[in-house]
């Protein structure tokens, strides 16, 4: 019987979920690495056993953390980011010039095909790579060399590369998200990167159609559609069946378009979840009310998901990269809040369960889907 | 030996028993010395209490000996002579901020 393995960082440590393919039952390990903090924790998709952890603090910085059973044990492996020999600087938030500094991994992307390969995403936002297992890190320094790097700026939470998306019919090609520069496309394996923002509008730039400086807070494809790609921008749900080429509105019926985390189910190409926040200044979901958003149209069209979570007096957030779905038969989709629980629905979102209510403030969740 | 005590995240990276490292430091006795033998003995912990690249000390760590902050003082600079004969251990602490 199939089961999953929820794999969760939070401000002070990871844990790992498991359960069997009912998903009713669940046991906790962790925290590993305790006190620290996990930005993310993904497993590879050619073997699951093998695992990796981004663990960083604001004392002793980064380090990358390798499992090769599953996360029962974890060895460090290599955390030396340095940045290619690209010139010049990006614009600090009063509009100077800043030399780009590393500061943490935000996002372990592992190759489809190859469990030694891995792209992390990090702040100030760079794309680096290992072949290696994560013994060595080496930046795609062509992302930073577009010519528009001078302008991209950080946003709140810093300027971060946090969403890394492969496509899985074309291993060269790649999609990633940077707050707040955008989302790029690279066609050649990274040498070579463009913008595509087309069709978003930000009120809170300059220009509000502007090719980059849009707070693209995540993107998500379903791999059977590889051109598509749902996005949630700092205000907007957004779609484009052109990989980017051009983006369209897909907010529709939702109670608030601003929001962080998105996901597509597994097997509904389709079938897209959000989870609203009432605003950028209330990180928290509205009306004290915890509701996922799903989607069966590709967007516009919404309804909300609530059975099992609170729907009063509840004010907690869900952090970009705190959602994730299982591949099992029945679709199964998981988020964390930063009030550290984490939630499950084993039937495509219908209705809802805690797993663990009580961990620190979840940053991220992702599920593998054991044999 | 020069004796040098790690803070307990940095000793359970490190997979530390006990509160004391000892090194054999070759030739003079100072914090870049120091530092280059305990990275050497543990590789792990490059990067964590200095940047990789420019060897600078991490913001948010400190170096105490003999009750002195010798945070700022060169890394080439000979520590304390009470350090360099294994009388006293150099103390690497994470300071009370940072995160």
């Amino acid at each position: 019987m199939s089961s999953v393995r929820v794999l969760v960082g939070t401000r002070k440590g990871a844990f790992i979920l498991t359960a069997d393919g009912k998903r009713d039952r669940w046991e906790v390990s962790g925290p590993h690495f305790a006190g620290w903090e996990v930005y993310h924790v993904k497993g590879s998709p050619v073997d699951v056993d093998r695992i990796y952890a981004s663990q960083s603090s604001g004392w002793f910085g980064q380090l990358i953390q390798r499992s090769d059973d599953g996360g029962k044990s974890w060895e460090p492996v290599g955390n030396e980011f340095t940045y290619g020999d690209v010139p010049g600087t990006h614009q600090w938030y009063d509009g100077t010039p800043h030399p780009w500094e590393f500061k943490r991994v935000w996002h372990l992307e592992p190759s489809l095909t190859d469990p030694d390969t891995v792209y992390a995403g990090v702040e100030d936002a760079a794309l680096f790579r290992t072949t290696d297992g994560g013994k060595c890190w080496e930046e795609l320094s062509g992302l930073r060399e577009h010519e528009t790097g001078s302008r991209w700026a950080p946003g709140a939470g810093g300027m971060c590369l946090h969403t890394i998306i492969v496509d899985p019919s074309d291993p060269r090609r790649l999609f990633v998200a940077i707050s707040s520069a955008g989302a790029f496309r690279t066609d050649d394996g990274g040498a070579t990167w463009r913008p595509i923002n087309r069709g978003l509008r930000s009120e809170y730039i300059p220009d509000p159609y502007a090719e980059v400086g849009h707070c693209v807070h995540r993107l998500a494809m379903h791999p059977s559609r590889p051109n598509v790609l749902f996005m949630q921008k700092h205000w907007d749900v957004m779609r484009t069946d052109d990989g980017g080429d051009s983006w369209h509105e897909i907010s529709g019926n939702l109670p608030t378009d601003f929001g962080f985390a998105i996901d597509v189910h597994a097997h509904e190409p389709d079938t897209v979840y959000v989870i609203p926040i009432k605003s950028d200044s209330e990180h928290y979901v509205p009306d004290g009310k915890l509701r996922v958003f799903r989607s069966r149209t590709g967007g516009n069209d919404w309804e909300p998901l609530g059975k099992g979570l609170p729907q009063s007096n509840c004010y907690v957030n869900v952090l970009r990269d705190a959602m994730a779905v299982d591949r099992l038969d029945e679709c199964g989709i998981y988020f964390g809040t930063t009030g550290g629980q984490v939630y499950a629905s084993a039937d495509a979102g219908e209705s809802w369960m805690p797993l663990v209510r009580d961990l620190p403030a979840v940053l991220s969740v992702e599920v593998q889907t054991l044999p | 030996m020069i004796r040098v005590v790690l803070p307990v995240p940095l000793r359970i990276v490190a997979r530390i028993d006990g509160g004391e490292v000892e090194l054999d430091v070759g030739g003079a006795v100072t914090l870049r010395s120091v530092l280059d033998a305990l990275e050497a003995r543990y590789p792990v912990l490059c990067g964590t209490v200095r940047d990789h690249v420019t060897r600078r000390r991490r913001d948010f760590v400190r170096f105490y000996a003999c009750e002195e902050d010798l945070s700022h003082a060169s890394p080439d600079a000979p520590l304390p002579e009470a350090v360099a004969s294994g009388a006293e251990p150099l103390l690497i602490v994470g300071a009370t901020a940072g995160g």
